[in-house]
């Protein structure tokens, strides 16, 4: 029993990472159609990004009031988009959509490759240490078992983004046209909507939320070079899981895999390494097109 | 009719010139080149598949099968002699592509790619994990034998570079011959129009295990020369790294020229090394803009440039 809710709580906290993860990859391709294999650099970035953004915060005096370390996350992540969002999406990404989707996802393979050694030209190879945020809030007893509170934080953080884009998207008035883009793109801007626009703007939160994901995962790691290869390809597997382009499909491809891989860490640690790639081989052998697919919306 | 007719001449005379420039390039060099056609061969793998319009993000699968096929063996039977262990790879792979093949031909588009890259990956989680395999840190593989001679230093790189260059003629004129067969031309009009090619009475599934499977034994040939090359296997083989070069090497070369492939191979094969040389920090960050160079200057591949020579030497 105590093994259950150690699993449990275990893969809630790593599901809740996962989702935050791989939230920003479902939204890019559900709008702009495109598998983006650099989104675990803009993760790497972000934490990047992070790691200088608190440490600036406590070099310039932040000691008094620590709790203002998690705005400068936010703001270290806010600023990996705003710069790198347009820059990709206007700079290159732009001149590819016509193209075939392998091709696509091949432009997004060499911009992993450059971001690489961008990142390590910017930050070196030595690791940076962030724990500040990590150790701030405490410890939280849980029956027999202690949790850091900062983990819990990082379960409240993936439900408000989950939410903040879902309620985006199905309850206002720009994301009803978002919605509109991804059904039909033509369509849509014969309708007068500025669909460069959209795509800009839909790639631009997608990589404040890879960045954000790296935001919260750089007090819990040591940042190092190489950071970003794993993550990229268990976001992958998240949302390959869930159905491609599908925010709730991300959510419980996240669950999923999360308790499979807390799971297997407790009673098969053999298995770690690669319990994600099984779950999503068999979801994919019984649901080829994912758990919470959206086929509907694409022509043939 | 008449290009099928010449086809063993122009294998035979390609292998010949190959050999002719073996003897005069230095010992890095000779490697390299081993090296990219070895990685070459995984790559016309994705090309047969390419043609039916498919793209496999996991062919270090059996990049990976082929070249822990050429250690294991080697390290617990003792066998050395290439011969033996390419067609011990070939079966290796052949029986996994076999087995995998029918669950896949059921995907298309990204989930294939996907789908092909988590077999992958789980593959690099299970070596990765399996200290009796070497874990992550691999094994050493012996230096191979040919038939009973087994040459050193210069002799033995020479000699993989012959043999390297024997399989690729070889390998490269099946996969033509397959082109131009019907079953290859199938491939073409699935790639076009799936659903007629099945109104008009092929099988769609059959084609599509059949190429899957003829790229897994590419990937594993390519595996086992690889191995042997470099006297090492490691489960990076089957990271997705890996396979990505595969398939940056055959969207470079594009699928209308078969030749093509082994000169993109090592083209980046080149570029890699001479980057690793001479920007040793920033060698990916050169390969990445290369690649975006590549597939914005050729939008077809290498291939299309060759092909388009051909045309208009046709017109004229």
């Amino acid at each position: 029993m105590e093994l259950l809710a150690f699993i449990l709580v275990d893969g809630l906290i790593y599901g809740a990472w996962l989702f935050i993860v791989s939230v920003g990859l479902t939204l890019v391709f559900g709008v702009l159609n495109i598998l983006n294999l650099a989104h675990g650099s803009l993760y790497a970035i972000g934490a990047y990004a992070t790691a200088s953004a608190v440490g600036a915060y406590f070099a310039l005096g932040g000691d008094a009031f620590p709790m203002g370390s998690y705005l400068a996350m936010v703001i270290g992540a806010l600023l990996v988009a705003v710069v790198l969002g347009p820059l990709l999406e206007r700079g290159l990404l732009r001149h590819f959509y016509d193209r075939d989707h392998v091709i696509v996802v091949l432009v997004t393979y060499g911009v992993f490759l450059i971001l690489e050694d961008v990142m390590k030209l910017i930050w070196g190879v030595t690791p940076l240490f962030v724990s500040e945020p990590y150790s701030l809030l405490g410890n939280v007893e849980l029956g027999p078992l202690f949790y850091v509170a900062y983990d819990f934080l990082v379960i409240a953080v993936a439900i408000m983004s989950g939410l903040a884009v879902w309620f985006f998207l199905n309850r206002t008035r720009r994301g009803k046209v978002v919605l509109a883009v991804i059904h039909d793109r033509e369509m849509s801007q014969t309708m007068g909507v500025n669909v460069d626009r959209v795509f800009l703007v839909c790639f631009t939160v997608g990589v404040f939320l890879a960045a954000l994901g790296g935001a919260l995962t750089a007090p819990m790691i040591s940042v190092s070079p190489g950071i970003g290869v794993n993550v990229i390809i268990i976001a992958f597997a998240v949302v390959i899981i869930g159905g491609l382009g599908s925010i709730e499909g991300a959510a419980i491809g996240a669950l999923f895999v999360g308790i499979a891989r807390a799971a297997s860490v407790h009673l098969l640690p053999e298995a770690e390494l690669f319990i994600i790639y099984l779950v999503m081989a068999v979801v994919l052998v019984f649901r080829p097109e994912g758990l919470f697919s959206k086929t509907e919306a694409r022509k043939i | 009719m008449s290009a099928t007719r010449s086809l063993p001449v122009i294998c035979a005379i390609g292998f010949v010139a190959l050999i002719v420039v073996g003897l005069l390039l230095p010992e890095w060099a000779m490697f390299l080149t081993t090296m990219a056609f070895a990685k070459g061969l995984v790559a016309l793998g994705i090309v047969c598949l390419m043609r039916a319009g498919l793209v496999s993000f996991g062919q270090g699968l059996y990049f990976c099968i082929g070249a822990y096929v050429a250690g294991l063996m080697a390290n617990w039977t003792g066998i050395t002699d290439i011969f033996l262990l390419t067609a011990l790879g070939i079966i290796a792979s052949g029986i996994t592509g076999m087995i995998f093949g029918p669950l896949l031909a059921t995907y298309r588009g990204i989930f294939f790619a996907m789908l092909t890259l988590s077999l992958s990956m789980i593959l690099y989680g299970f070596l990765s994990k399996m200290t009796a395999l070497g874990g992550t840190d691999g094994l050493n593989v012996a230096a191979p034998t040919f038939l009973g001679y087994a040459p050193e230093g210069r002799a033995l790189g020479l000699s993989l570079y012959v043999y390297t260059c024997a399989i690729v003629v070889i390998a490269g004129g099946l996969v033509r011959t397959f082109f131009d067969s019907e079953r290859g031309l199938i491939a073409l009009a699935i790639r076009d129009n799936e659903l007629r090619v099945e109104y008009l009475g092929a099988s769609v599934r059959k084609e599509i295990v059949f190429s899957y499977v003829a790229a897994g034994i590419l990937g594993g040939i390519g595996g086992v020369i690889s191995g042997l090359a470099i006297g090492h296997v490691d489960p990076e083989t089957a990271y997705w790294t890996t396979s990505g070069e595969f398939v940056f090497v055959a969207i470079l070369s594009g699928y209308l020229s078969i030749p093509a492939v082994f000169v993109g191979s090592l083209l980046l094969e080149v570029v890699r090394s001479f980057s690793n040389l001479y920007f040793p920090n920033t060698w990916q960050l050169s390969l990445g803009i290369f690649l975006l160079a590549v597939i914005l200057l050729l939008p077809n591949g290498l291939g299309s440039l060759l092909a388009w020579r051909k045309r208009r030497r046709e017109t004229s």
